[in-house]
């Protein structure tokens, strides 16, 4: 990038120690470079941090219980006996769930938002949408307890047994709480994060590319089908894995609703437990090294799921095909 | 049977109908929300609410103005210490991330934004409270920065990889230099939807209880300068609701209300300052 | 952009604002707080620990502000455990528990702790039968085995065998428990595994045990809420939840044979009726006397014996004399029992030995 003589006033003159370094020959791009790294690198450093505190603080009862923390279903403190298995099967049944339910609905709100409305219906309806996130946990769970529960108690429960009983997922006790009313509530909270990061990666795409198809005689869908969705691919996966992270570490509402029992049941009517509720329900009162060691495992645990879930969802994406990166086509 | 083209339409109208339906049953549960906070909250809201502070039970009356100040000084810590590195993290793996290092990075953010808010919470305690002695406002604007942190990187990263290279390229032909090109084009285009993505986060964390536990702690009185434990509205909802007494109950609904608004409020500043009338579409 | 800047301006100076408009005896110092502190300027002071007593603190540290406005007191109820934790780890200056620490527990702690006791509250069993109108009567038997799981129905012949007018329905039991590590379940758990053998040795005594039946709820608020809305369900709560959301609490059967009502004079005589030694712990479940109600408990105040910091220490020991006395009349309204007057006693011989390095620091009080 040679320029031999000055044209506009943001061109800062060039150093001639840095061309050393090569390609970064302005002071400008060198620092840029190194401080945005150094900030990104603050990331990864508080990753590690957390993760080495939770090691540390669980060193007692890795050498406890060994592996046999992860298969063990037996969680009680009052032998100081501690396994993990329910709560690991808890929080991935109720992430998927909420998945299942919100990432439909989060595309089809972001695809309604950034295609198909009105003008005028835009930004109120991205408003109210984004508006859910606002809700506070506490305020979730409240509304759980008094709206959510009863209302599946006494409405919903009933029908999916009379008219799915058959099925192991719709039977047993109906008494609102349990995993369909975390599993909802978690797709409740998640709903904004995705919609509103896809709604933002579909309006960033290129209109040329939707006019084009149009051009070419698709229907309104196809042009999204076939011209936008793939573009923004990448992002739209970004914005559900946002989603599912938000959904493994939530804490408050989801204690409130998910019944708060450690037994493992593939019944969406029965109560489950978490491993964040676990933490957020014990961790206050509990006295003891090994207890409270348990509980930072099970901290660790949760770290170990999520990184797994993570790998899962990256490989769907890899799997998909190559992903055109932004407005590098 | 229909022929090809009137198929397409016909599957055109009903993913359109899907999507008007998708958007109706995401609103529902807000409408539901919002009508059962304010139909239990809206009560409490008085000048009181806003001036005062809380009083014990028995005697009514009181306010959570030292939870408001709170709240909002939390918020404002966790800004300052959340959005710029988190943004500039951001640009570092827009622009630079294909690098190993980057996908590192970019898997701590995802991994990050999966942990829960009271682990944060407790990480947060053992790094800053258990060092200074005391509980602080620092301290929870820290834990609620490393909440934010991952959502604000990530968001930033996606928006600013679609913004269009035919930007960047103009900007390099005139001889801006990269860095220069970055912030000022292509981070500015990005503006408005990276918005979205820090409300979104700062609207969380605003939310927060569990963090705050061992962190900013709360406070019966009004908390001066960052040093001190300070009330919080998320806080006293929680406590308030968890309570025995009525008159507490109501009043941790006025403060779920009162809370909503804020963000709102936030939610709306942030739009304004930001708004952006060059976009790609 | 000129409308934009000044938006951003104007938020700014708000916030500074806000954090600037405080009413003028604000806490002084407001870098390192745990420093020492001028006299004149206030003193603040924090405590952590139960959720039990908080009602009754929030009320002593609202009064004693009112007769002393230079000092603060900022109580948070972060569980028992969590209360013991952050007085060990010198971040609050008194913690509070339901349940006295144990060897370990002293053992981490940098110096020697006070168990103060402040106040008395019981845990009750509150349940919702429509048909039933005058308080069930329970024994422990009965209890123990409706928590086992062993007595299903509510109209069981043990059942009817103490309510023989009662109405008892022919319906399951629904049982509720806490989720959620509580002093309250260690109260009540503590009180099964001391009326049952079998309870003791197959479930155990804790602040989280595993139920062998029931259903659970988070919080005494979760139980209130199940047990006020659901019929044919029983649970256990403190007293406040019970009295103030008007449910029936159940009349249980003490070890002196009578069934006692959880009134606040049944929770004193069941104190009057126990010993306090010299460490000032002690259980009140199950205790001997006539009247006395069988699920009472103590709850204590963590205090190191040594304070680092004179003037705060100073300013503790006088707030705890203050609630110990004054601060004992509020205690009826929030439905706690106050400290019998023998116990105040063995107390206030305790507070005296409050010191900061030589200096006692409740000379003339």
């Amino acid at each position: 990038m040679s320029v031999s003589h000055d044209i506009s006033p943001l061109i800062r003159p060039r150093s001639k120690i840095l061309t050393r370094f090569g390609r970064e020959v302005n002071w400008g791009d060198f620092a840029f470079r190194r401080l945005t790294a150094l900030l990104a690198a603050l990331m990864i450093a508080a990753l590690l941090a957390m993760i080495a505190a939770m090691v540390h603080g669980s060193a007692e009862s890795l050498r406890t219980f060994g592996l046999g923390f992860v298969s063990s279903e037996i969680w009680n403190p009052v032998r100081d006996v501690y396994g993990a298995l329910p709560f690991i099967y808890g929080t991935i049944a109720s992430s998927v769930l909420a998945l299942c339910f919100a990432v439909p609905i989060s595309l089809g709100v972001a695809i309604f938002l950034s295609e198909l409305a009105p003008a005028w219906l835009r930004d109120p309806v991205g408003f109210l949408v984004e508006l859910l996130a606002a809700v506070p946990s506490v305020v979730y769970g409240l509304w759980g307890i008094f709206v959510l529960a009863p209302w599946l108690r006494d409405t919903v429960e009933p029908f999916l047994a009379s008219t799915l009983g058959f099925l192991p997922l719709f039977q047993g006790q109906q008494r609102g709480f349990g995993m369909l009313a975390g599993g909802i509530i978690l797709a409740i909270m998640i709903t904004p994060t995705i919609s509103s990061v896809s709604r933002e990666v579909l309006r960033a795409v290129p209109s040329a590319l939707r006019e084009g198809a149009l051009g070419l005689g698709a229907t309104p869908w196809e042009a999204v089908r076939v011209a936008v969705l793939p573009y923004a691919r990448s992002g739209l996966i970004g914005a559900t894995i946002l989603g599912l992270g938000r959904a493994l570490g939530e804490t408050m509402a989801i204690t409130m609703v998910i019944g708060n029992r450690s037994e493992i049941s593939v019944s969406l009517f029965a109560p489950s437990y978490t491993m964040a509720s676990v933490i957020a329900n014990e961790f206050s009162e509990a006295t003891g090294s090994l207890y409270l060691s348990a509980l930072a495992e099970i901290g660790l645990l949760l770290f170990v799921v999520t990184v797994l879930l993570n790998i899962v969802a990256r490989l769907l994406v890899w799997r998909v095909g190559t992903v055109p990166v932004g407005g590098r086509l | 049977m229909l022929d090809r083209y009137a198929r397409r339409r016909y599957v055109d109208v009903v993913v359109r109908a899907a999507c008007v339906i998708a958007t109706l049953i995401a609103l529902i549960p807000l409408i539901s929300v919002l009508y059962y906070v304010t139909r239990r909250g809206i009560g409490g809201i008085n000048l009181a609410f806003f001036t005062e502070l809380p009083k014990p039970v028995g005697e009514s009356g009181g306010g959570m103005a030292n939870a408001i100040q709170g709240t909002l000084k939390l918020v404002f810590l966790a800004c300052v210490f959340g959005i710029p590195p988190g943004v500039m993290a951001g640009v570092y793996l827009a622009e630079f991330g294909e690098s190993r290092f980057g996908k590192w990075v970019r898997f701590s953010a995802d991994v990050m934004s999966g942990v829960p808010s009271i682990t944060v919470g407790i990480f947060v305690y053992a790094l800053v409270v258990l060092h200074e002695k005391h509980f602080s406002a620092f301290a929870g604007g820290v834990a609620l920065a490393v909440l934010m942190l991952p959502t604000v990187t990530r968001t930033t990263e996606e928006l600013l990889k679609l913004v269009p290279e035919s930007l960047r390229e103009a900007a390099l032909g005139l001889g801006v230099p990269q860095w220069r090109a970055t912030l000022r084009v292509m981070l500015r285009t990005a503006a408005p939807g990276i918005a979205t993505g820090v409300m979104l986060a700062v609207a969380r964390v605003a939310g927060e209880t569990a963090p705050l536990l061992f962190t900013a702690f709360s406070n019966p009185f009004w908390s001066s300068g960052f040093d001190e434990p300070t009330a919080s509205l998320p806080m006293n909802i929680y406590n308030y609701a968890v309570s025995p007494y009525e008159e507490w109950h109501r009043q941790a609904w006025s403060a779920a209300l009162v809370l909503l608004l804020l963000v709102l409020l936030l939610n709306i500043s942030a739009r304004l300052l930001v708004r952006n009338r060059v976009g790609a579409r | 952009m000129f409308a934009r800047r000044d938006l951003l301006v104007g938020l700014v100076l708000t916030l500074v604002a806000c954090k600037g408009s405080q009413p003028a005896p604000a806490p002084a110092a407001s870098e390192a707080a745990s420093a020492a502190v001028k006299k004149d300027e206030g003193v603040s002071l924090t405590g952590a620990g139960a959720t039990f007593p908080y009602p009754l603190y929030s009320k002593w540290i609202s009064e004693y502000n009112k007769l002393n406005p230079n000092v603060k007191i900022n109580y948070q109820s972060i569980g028992s455990g969590g209360g013991i934790r952050q007085i060990t780890a010198n971040t609050v200056d008194f913690g509070a528990t339901d349940a006295p620490m144990n060897a370990d527990e002293e053992k981490q702690a940098p110096a020697k702790l006070f168990h103060i006791p402040a106040t008395i509250g019981a845990v009750v069993v509150a349940y919702n039968l429509p048909e039933v109108t005058s308080p069930l009567k329970l024994t422990p038997e009965v209890l123990v085995g409706i928590y086992a799981g062993k007595i299903r129905m509510w109209n069981d012949p043990k059942i009817k065998a103490d309510n023989a007018d009662a109405k008892l329905p022919a319906k399951d039991i629904s049982v509720i428990y806490r989720t959620d590590g509580s002093g309250t379940t260690a109260v009540f758990t503590g009180y099964l595994g001391k009326v049952s053998s079998d309870w003791k040795e197959k479930v155990g005594v804790g602040k989280v045990v595993n139920w062998p039946t029931g259903l659970g709820a988070k919080g005494n608020e979760g139980v209130t809420g199940q047990v006020k809305t659901t019929p044919y369900t029983i649970g256990y709560i403190e007293r406040a939840y019970a009295s103030q959301n008007k449910l029936p609490m159940a009349e249980l059967k003490n070890k002196a044979g009578k069934f006692v009502a959880p009134s606040i004079e049944a929770m004193s005589a069941a104190a009057d009726s126990v010993e306090v030694p010299d460490e000032l712990f002690v259980s009140l479940s199950n205790s001997d006397g006539d009247a006395a109600y069988p699920i009472t408990s103590y709850s204590y105040l963590l205090v190191y014996e040594n304070a680092k910091d004179a003037v705060k220490g100073e300013a503790l020991a006088k707030y705890i004399w203050w609630g110990l006395h004054d601060g004992q009349k509020f205690s009826k309204d929030l439905d706690y029992a106050p400290i019998p007057a023998k116990v105040l006693a063995k107390v206030e011989r305790r507070l005296k030995e409050l010191r900061s390095g030589d200096k006692k620091l409740l000379s003339g009080a």
